[in-house]
């Protein structure tokens, strides 16, 4: 059965079903758990978990159809972390679900944690895929989503791309194959978020228009302000309704989001925060 | 002894296992005329995803198929399947230890008149290179029938490296195929010939022309180079004192540094060495280019002179 993600009634396949408010109170408290990390660490990447992390608390605590007591259950919606640098806030989220203990969070980077710097399939449970080099997630869901059909499975699979990430070639090549093969059972969401490591992706190599680029290809597109949380259960519940293609969520965010000085910051792409800024973080995380 | 095409057996192999298996799904990048994955796509359409050319897609959505529980053949060229896509290789299926097996036909240079572009002569040095990846160059069909087979049934990613043109039979009366098993093909003394691919027909051939000269030479069929038999290779440096390796391959990264490895670790003896050198090839027929570049019976045979010279 579909997933019954909707405004007004969560899904009854999702555990947690948090209400709106709930979201957010959750998105805040994962962020923080990213700048603790991240400052412990001494190195990663907040300003892509911090602009990916209201979607990714919606898809956990509401849509998703998973089990953390289960992370194998065959029939579980597969979530697809192709940037892989983001790895810090699904991290922190499959802490607060329950894939692993919210303690482990402090060992991230550290020799023999379970926490890489970049995700590793085999060595965490509730992680899927080993990425951190870009361009190859989308492809993997495709596998996936292409798994389910054989299987008839109903299973959905949602892959996070970053907007830089675009960049890359094999992005592309995914996206024709998506359409090509008719996967309405995948979901592909871009954090735009607008920079990357040496810059404004504007400067950098320009993606506009994005949204064109993909209804070009032949992808359901919906864009969204990607901390709005009623706007990111929509598209999400829009995008099951979709047949015959897949869906692209095109997420305006904010690099940084939720702290000030790392706000649309460049230097936050791939900097650990001082202890102090941290602190400063943290208080403003509330 | 006739000869037989390793990409064709591998076609009606890949049939036969599909029959058996319905886990088993068959991907190519638009030559699937060509490695013969067509068959199995004619029988079995619901198994079969034409990637079109978009190999590094390929090999990433075989990584997802197989962390959903499918047993994954994925075909092209090896040159595409192995050169181009290293990357994807590496993260989506060597790092995390998936069930996908690369089937890649067109290795070395007798591919032929579509020169360099189509000759992979690097492949194996960086398939070997590749941590949990299973590394296969079946020296004929029957062989190749095998090792498609073992690869089907084994866990884990494996590289299988096939020929474009057909390859003489060095197993008439059948072979008894042992995953990371050299297989003995003949007995002998003074020296020993480990080859794999299509030149342990050749390396057979130069036993011969050795045996004429009182030359009692054994030859070793490495079909399997990783994992390696090592307890093969130290026993022949032992017992013969001399080696000579022969492969369709440049001579960095292949089975001559697999074997020289051993060999210097573990039982320094004289060792020579039949490959590409370091440097690409032409176009041309396979035979011209093979004879041209050095990978012929009679040069294995006057390497195996050289090598006992320095015992």
């Amino acid at each position: 059965m579909p997933n019954k993600a909707s405004l007004d009634n969560p899904s009854p396949f999702n555990q947690f079903s948090l209400s709106t408010p709930e979201l957010r109170e959750m998105a805040k408290k994962l962020r923080r758990h990213v700048i603790t990390m991240i400052a412990q660490a001494g190195s990663g990447h907040p300003g892509g978990s911090l602009s990916a992390a209201d979607i990714i608390t919606a898809l956990y605590f509401r849509v998703l159809r998973h089990d953390p007591k289960d992370p194998q259950w065959p029939e579980r919606d597969r979530f697809i972390l192709s940037k892989g640098h983001a790895a810090p806030i699904l991290y922190a989220t499959l802490a607060e679900t329950g894939y692993l203990p919210v303690a482990e969070l402090e060992t991230l980077r550290k020799m023999d944690s379970r926490l890489q710097g970049h995700t590793d399939r085999g060595l965490t449970p509730g992680v899927e895929m080993s990425a951190g080099s870009l361009g190859m997630g989308l492809s993997f869901a495709i596998g996936i989503a292409l798994a389910a059909r054989l299987d008839s499975r109903t299973y959905r699979t949602y892959a996070l791309l970053s907007d830089g990430e675009c960049q890359e070639g094999q992005t592309w090549e995914a996206a024709l194959a998506a359409t090509q093969f008719k996967l309405d059972n995948l979901t592909a969401m871009v954090d735009c978020n607008g920079i990357q490591l040496s810059g404004r992706t504007c400067d950098i190599m320009s993606l506009e228009p994005l949204i064109q680029k993909w209804q070009a290809f032949g992808w359901h597109v919906i864009e969204i302000d990607g901390h709005d949380f009623d706007q990111i259960l929509g598209a999400f519940l829009e995008s099951e309704k979709t047949k015959g293609r897949p869906t692209v969520i095109t997420a305006r965010t904010i690099k940084g989001k939720g702290v000030s000085f790392m706000e649309n910051n460049v230097a936050f792409h791939g900097k650990a925060p001082t202890p102090e800024e941290a602190e400063r973080a943290l208080k403003e995380l509330g | 002894m006739g000869a037989a095409s390793t990409r064709e057996i591998y076609g009606k192999t890949l049939v036969e296992l599909g029959r058996q298996n319905r886990d088993i799904v068959v991907l190519d990048a638009d030559l699937s005329t060509s490695t013969m994955t067509s068959l199995f796509a004619r029988e079995f359409p619901e198994r079969f995803v034409d990637c079109g050319l978009q190999e590094q897609n390929m090999v990433a959505i075989a990584a997802g198929l197989a962390a959903s529980g499918k047993i994954v053949f994925a075909s092209t060229f090896a040159v595409f399947a192995i050169c181009r896509c290293f990357d994807q290789l590496r993260l989506c299926i060597s790092q995390p230890n998936l069930n996908v097996k690369i089937v890649a036909t067109h290795g070395g240079i007798s591919v032929g008149e579509d020169g360099i572009s189509h000759q992979a002569i690097e492949d194996l040095a960086l398939s070997c290179a590749l941590p949990s990846f299973m590394v296969i160059v079946p020296a004929d069909a029957i062989e190749t029938a095998q090792a498609v087979r073992a690869a089907a049934d084994t866990y884990g990613p494996f590289y299988i490296r096939l020929s474009r043109s057909k390859t003489p039979i060095v197993y008439p009366e059948g072979c008894d195929f042992k995953l990371g098993k050299a297989a003995t093909m003949r007995q002998g003394r003074d020296a020993t010939i480990m080859a794999t691919g299509i030149m342990v027909d050749k390396a057979l051939e130069a036993a011969d022309i050795l045996a004429k000269q009182d030359i009692d030479c054994r030859v070793i069929n490495i079909h399997t180079l990783k994992p390696l038999d090592e307890a093969a290779i130290v026993k022949a440096a032992s017992e013969t004192g001399a080696i000579v390796v022969a492969e369709e391959h440049l001579t960095q990264g292949g089975l001559g540094s697999r074997v020289a490895q051993i060999v210097t670790a573990q039982k320094p003896v004289p060792t020579e060495f039949v490959n590409l050198d370091d440097k690409y090839a032409m176009s041309g027929k396979a035979d011209e280019l093979l004879e041209r570049y050095g990978l012929t019976a009679r040069h294995i045979a006057d390497s195996v002179k050289s090598a006992i010279k320095r015992k």
